[in-house]
């Protein structure tokens, strides 16, 4: 059993990268410090501080060519190496929005070979509605056995906001997307309120993803990537007139999961 | 321009001089139009009679910038005469005034600095600044929206304030305009929407922070004169305010590259827009927001670590503006060597560097001790950066290129420009007989005004910005899976306090007297605030007028600024900020007089914030204020093409015992939900209430008998008045809610009911039912 107090999470940023303060906000609520540190100037070596490494929201480097396209390069010349080994120890990674974007353009999901994958396996391509949306969703958990589920199972129904141009979810092939579902790594679907999937209909599937996809995981299950943003769902206060203005929003849960994980180690 | 006036004085770098000696009045206005100085004849007759030297085109420029009315608003400072006497200066007779009257202790710093600082909790103070950018966005709808955020994000960072959110007010053309119908040179006004919107939103986006409030108008007058109001929020620990720059710190810039885009934005800022306006896009500036954004980063580090002793944005007159106004504020002279400024091209003239609007630039004073951490972090946060010289006691303003002395010109004399004088007449507005039969289907008429531009909802707009980021949005500007709207947004901008920040707006330029179109947008932004738990509440000012050259044009101005005055005090909400735009016309004549009033209240626990969707069935519903024949104006007769009745007209004591009963009943926990009488009056707010719901609403007008002053269906439904409030209690609290509005006008008119659907009980006692699915249709636009 791990001390949490001995844990320690890193929020990582760079150029463009604004949802840092929000994560950290969140995580030290539930007793796990975070520090943000700036992609350029991480220490070799230094990862292996962590239990958690955090890929927050935003607009990395203008998300020029694709959203996080960039910065998903920069990841793979700049932090290769030990990125891989921290993913190889099972330690825990989170892709948030442009986070999750990163991930996938770095190859790191959907995760199918190793840490990386040599190029991009799938894409967040345009909302269908061709425009930037910010609004309130409703997830659906898939049951899938990752640490980030843990308090978010199967059927559970968690409303979060998003707020991307780009987060319609698409696999290299429909065999791709077989295989995620199969092999039980789509963490959460957006769902209609009644918690039924939402099967492409706008608003509840906000963005054209293919099978509702809004967050999925590698293999292992320790590295998630999700385009909602469960830190802005994190505290009662920030979910009136979308929940309970009391006590914790259903954000919460994904965080919780993280840390029941690192106390379990 | 006249042969001999204009020398060349050096090869490299490139400088003129003009030897205004020598130059009769035809020439100083030749001079003043060819260079591009928007300056008057006075204005250059008292340059000319200060210097016994030619001067170069650098120098003439600074005057040009300083002296423009978009950075010293001259005609607000001026007097205006009138035939009843004259007004020493609009500002300090009216809209400063009332804040010197009130002399509320929780302002920190009104009127002084780029925007304006009222206390809030645990030692810190709110930092507040709107703004206009109107002329850019007119010509580049997408550059000159984003720059008009990112500049007045800037004006945030220039108070030290930590920016946490910003908003947006826009007023266009038709979207369905001919394009016969519009004069040379207009651009359609779809075009400029996609536009604007598009660049409002890339910037807060691309920034991370929230756009919260705002406001979409359309009308035919805005078709020639587009009007972008941008806000700004920010929050700052009081301590950490620092403005004293001391002789020997130096000059900092920081941050994008100069270049020759947004050469003489004030200066066409204050004037007309002309025909050929296409030409002027160069005024125009590129929008960052990526390098704002790691500005953001080293501004705040630098705050926290104490290490500048002063900090101003580069706005209007780039350089020379920022460089001037820090010195002189602080009684100091500066010499400016532009060889270290880093430039985008190259063969930049010096008065362009000087002049340049570049965005995403700022002005930091270091004391030399303090320079080398403060490089490491724009370095760390890979910021561009330089020195562009030392602050010295000699009150002058120098700049130097290429070991060539370009400016030399002493502060006093730059910032004490010629006291202008305008003239108003007066126009008296006058209220014509009204026409108009009581319509039939009242269901249409519902429908019909939800569908209305002015009214319908505003969520393909909002959407697109992202109002959720820095996770401390607590009301939002939507509400529900149907997007209903919000009065007010509340921000908690600090971890460790309950303590919300309210952002409000008030505008209500359809209605044809200036001084109760001012009056009603003052009181409409306190009512919004007031509505979701706000309190407290500092306001600001933002006039778009047309050309203040012209008497009737001053007159409006005179009256809106009257009325200002009037109903700050009356509220006790003082202006702590503000900022005029003039010279809106273009050929297709002057922009409507539009002012804007912006709300910033306080609400002591965000957990009590009050949204405007209803509750639960059975809860009763209370109409709050009176309700008159006030529809001159209205969306409802505008919507018919209709003109004449009376317009709103405030009743502020009343108006203030309403609000002051409402705090007090929400602070109690008793209101479940509260929506402002606004654009379609009664009808529409009760529909919209319906349309962002799971139950729906009954209610009868003829249980407002006594505060629904009319016998008209069409007129209880749809008149403006001001001050009204329709309030959701929760069931069992009737008895507390009505004692604490006891001798006020409120009644009993409804209650929330299970169906999802709005239910009319007409004054003659006739029952009409509109389903909530064909609310929405209406106002969602299909």
């Amino acid at each position: 059993m791990m001390d949490l107090r001995k844990a320690k999470a890193c929020i990582l940023r760079v150029g463009g990268t604004n949802c840092d303060a929000e994560v950290k906000a969140a995580l030290e609520d539930l007793g796990l410090r975070s520090d943000i540190l700036h992609m350029d100037w991480l220490e070799k070596g230094k990862l292996s501080e962590y239990q958690l490494l955090v890929f927050p929201g935003g607009f990395s480097y203008g998300d020029y060519v694709r959203a996080g396209a960039v910065w998903g390069k920069k990841v793979l010349t700049k932090m290769r190496r030990d990125l891989e080994r921290f993913v190889e120890e099972g330690r825990l990674v989170m892709g948030i929005c442009n986070g999750f974007q990163v991930l996938v353009e770095a190859g790191m999901l959907p995760g199918d070979e190793g840490a990386f994958s040599p190029t991009p396996k799938a894409v967040l391509a345009n909302n269908s509605s061709a425009r930037y949306e910010c609004r309130w969703v409703f997830l659906r958990g898939e049951g899938s056995h990752t640490p980030f589920a843990r308090r978010a199972g199967k059927g559970e129904i968690l409303r979060v906001p998003i707020g991307h141009g780009e987060g319609r979810f698409l696999a290299e092939s429909d065999k791709a997307v077989q295989d995620l579902i199969r092999s039980n790594r789509v963490v959460f679907r957006y769902a209609k309120p009644s918690g039924e999937p939402a099967e492409g209909t706008y608003p509840f599937n906000p963005n054209g993803s293919v099978y509702d996809i809004a967050a999925i995981c590698n293999r292992a299950g320790n590295v998630m990537g999700m385009m909602p943003h469960p830190e802005r769902a994190f505290f009662g206060w920030q979910t009136i007139g979308y929940g309970n203005s009391q006590g914790y929003g259903d954000g919460r849960k994904i965080f919780e999961g993280i840390v029941d994980h690192i106390r379990s180690l | 321009m006249r042969e001999g006036l204009l020398r060349r004085v050096s090869e490299d770098p490139p400088v003129a001089a003009v030897d205004l000696r020598e130059a009769e009045d035809p020439d100083l206005l030749e001079i003043s139009s060819g260079m591009g100085l928007a300056l008057s004849l006075d204005e250059m007759r008292a340059i000319k009679e200060e210097f016994g030297r030619p001067l170069t085109d650098v120098e003439l420029q600074t005057f040009g910038q300083t002296w423009s009315e978009h950075c010293i608003h001259k005609t607000f400072r001026g007097a205006v005469e009138t035939d009843s006497g004259t007004v020493e200066s609009l500002l300090k007779t009216y809209i400063a005034k009332a804040t010197k009257d009130l002399a509320k202790p929780w302002c920190f710093s009104v009127f002084e600095d780029n925007a304006g600082l009222i206390d809030f909790d645990k030692g810190h103070v709110i930092a507040a600044k709107v703004e206009t950018h109107n002329h850019p966005s007119a010509i580049e709808p997408f550059g000159g929206a984003a720059t008009g955020v990112g500049g007045v994000i800037r004006d945030i960072l220039g108070v030290w304030g930590e920016p946490i959110a910003v908003s947006d007010v826009l007023c266009f053309g038709p979207l369905d305009i001919k394009y016969s119908e519009l004069a040379p040179g207009i651009k359609h006004p779809r075009y400029i929407y996609k536009g604007v919107v598009a660049g409002v939103g890339s910037y807060g986006n691309n920034m991370g922070i929230p756009n919260v409030n705002g406001a979409v108008l359309f009308d035919r007058n805005y078709t020639g004169n587009v009007v972008v109001y941008c806000g700004c929020f920010g929050i700052l620990p009081k301590d950490k305010y620092v403005r004293q720059t001391k002789e020997g710190d130096l000059a900092v810039l920081v941050g994008g590259r100069t270049g020759r885009d947004g050469i003489h934005g004030v200066t066409f800022a204050s004037t007309d827009l002309p025909e050929d306006s296409e030409g002027l896009r160069s005024a125009v500036q590129i929008p960052n927001p990526l390098v704002e954004e790691r500005l953001r980063r080293a501004v705040i580090r630098i705050r926290d670590g104490c290490m500048a002793s002063g900090i101003t944005d580069l706005g209007g007159g780039g350089i020379s503006c920022a460089t001037g106004e820090m010195a002189s504020r602080s009684g100091l002279g500066l010499t400016v060597e532009l060889d270290g400024v880093k430039l985008k091209e190259t063969g930049m003239a010096p008065w362009e560097i000087w002049v340049s609007e570049s965005q995403e630039r700022m002005l930091l004073s270091i004391p030399p001790k303090n320079l080398d951490r403060v490089a490491c972090i724009f370095d760390g946060e890979d910021l561009e950066w330089c020195v562009l010289g030392k602050f010295n006691n000699t009150k002058r303003l120098r700049a130097t290129y290429k070991g060539v002395t370009v400016c030399d010109l002493g502060l006093d004399f730059l910032y004490n420009p010629p006291k202008l004088k305008r003239r108003a007449k007066k126009v008296e507005t006058i209220s014509r007989p009204l026409s108009l039969e009581e319509p039939d289907d009242l269901p249409s008429e519902i429908l019909g005004l939800l569908a209305d531009p002015n009214v319908r909802s505003r969520e393909g707009v909002v959407r697109t910005y992202d109002h959720e980021v820095r996770g401390c949005t607590v009301v939002k500007p939507v509400q529900g899976q149907s997007g209903s709207h919000n009065d007010a947004a509340v921000i908690k901008p600090l971890k460790d306090s309950w303590m919300g920040a309210v952002i409000s707006c008030g505008i209500n330029p359809f209605y044809p007297d200036p001084y109760w179109m001012a009056a009603c947008s003052l009181e409409e932004a306190l009512r919004n605030n007031i509505a979701v738990g706000g309190r407290r509440v500092a306001i600001l000012d933002n006039f778009v007028w047309g050309n203040p050259e012209k008497e009737d044009r001053m007159w409006s101005l005179l009256r809106a600024c009257e009325a200002c005055y009037d109903f700050a005090k009356a509220f006790g909400t003082p202006f702590i900020s503000g900022k005029d735009s003039l010279y809106n016309e273009s050929p297709m004549g002057p922009v409507r007089p539009t002012l804007l009033i912006t709300g910033v209240g306080i609400i002591p626990d965000v957990r009590k914030a009050v949204t405007s969707d209803l509750k639960a069935a059975g809860d009763p519903v209370y109409l709050l204020g009176t309700t008159k024949e006030e529809v001159c104006g209205s969306a409802y007769l505008r919507s018919k093409g209709i003109e004449g009745g009376e317009w709103p007209r405030v009743d502020p004591a009343v108006s203030r015992r309403i609000m002051e009963a409402l705090t007090a009943a929400i602070d109690s926990g008793i209101v479940a939900a509260c929506h402002d009488l606004s654009d379609g009056g009664l009808g529409v707010a009760a529909a919209e209430m319906v349309i962002g719901s799971d139950p729906g609403l009954g209610m009868s007008l003829d249980l407002g008998r006594g505060i629904i002053l009319t016998g008209r269906d069409d007129y209880a439904l749809f008149s403006e008045s001001a001050g009204r409030f329709l309030v959701e209690v929760k069931a069992g609290h009737e008895g507390d809610f009505e004692a604490a509005f006891t001798g006020l006008p409120a009644r009993r008119i409804g209650e929330v009911q299970k169906e999802g659907a709005l239910r009319i009980t007409g004054l003659r006692g006739k029952e009409h039912i509109l389903e909530r699915a064909e609310l929405a249709r209406a106002w969602r636009g299909g």
